[in-house]
């Protein structure tokens, strides 16, 4: 499983990605978590804002950070 | 893409159907003009229409949001509605005494018109409310 957390790197982003983190970790899970910052690679993604995670190519949450158990609801 | 980082929760999306008439090219252009003035930015209808989930997630998770439709046909809404996007605030061009032709000189004043039916439709519009 590829998880990436869109974001240049504000607290909000931060927290996203420790949630994801502590998500996968929780379940117990093998993922790649890369972290994107390059807002042109990030426009690639076609997300109004950030911070976003996308699961596996597809885009699950934007402009937010999300729930522990939505995320894992993503990717349980 | 936001240049800063991070949405700033009052982010207003604008969605123009962008359609081959004059009151289509009105959405455009009013849609542009708003954006360039800060009240919220113009968002790609298209991704939405490809079913591209960075767009499809974008219109879901955005707070605050005005859709543009030219004429009836609704394509905007109809865009939406087919992605399963709630629609918040929305316009529709012909409802405000706009007729729709042919002619793509568009009026100064026609344009002031829809910038102003867009700034009323998010009026009032609250995080996750549905407003029509």
């Amino acid at each position: 499983m590829e998880i990436k957390v869109l974001g240049p790197g504000c607290a909000k982003c931060q927290q996203t990605e420790k949630v994801v983190n502590e998500a996968v970790s929780e379940l117990g899970m093998q993922a790649a978590i890369d972290k994107i910052t390059d807002v042109l690679k990030i426009g690639e993604y076609g997300v109004f804002g950030t911070p976003a995670v996308v699961v596996d190519g597809e885009v699950k949450s934007v402009g937010k950070v999300p729930t522990k158990e939505e995320v894992k609801g993503w990717i349980s | 893409m936001a240049e800063g980082c991070c949405t700033p929760g009052s982010n207003i999306m604008i969605l123009a159907c962008s359609g081959a008439s004059n009151v289509g090219q009105l959405t455009n252009q009013a849609a542009v003009e708003l954006t360039q003035e800060g009240f919220g930015k113009m968002f790609c209808l298209a991704g939405i229409g490809a079913h591209l989930s960075g767009f499809v997630q974008s219109a879901k998770d955005v707070p605050q949001m005005v859709a543009i439709d030219g004429c009836p046909v609704a394509c905007t809404k109809a865009i939406l509605e087919h992605a399963q996007i709630t629609v918040k605030g929305y316009v529709v061009l012909t409802e405000h005494g706009i007729e729709k032709n042919k002619n793509f000189k568009l009026k100064r004043e026609e344009i002031e018109q829809v910038k102003a039916a867009v700034r009323a439709a998010c009026n009032g519009q609250s995080e996750g409310a549905a407003v029509k």
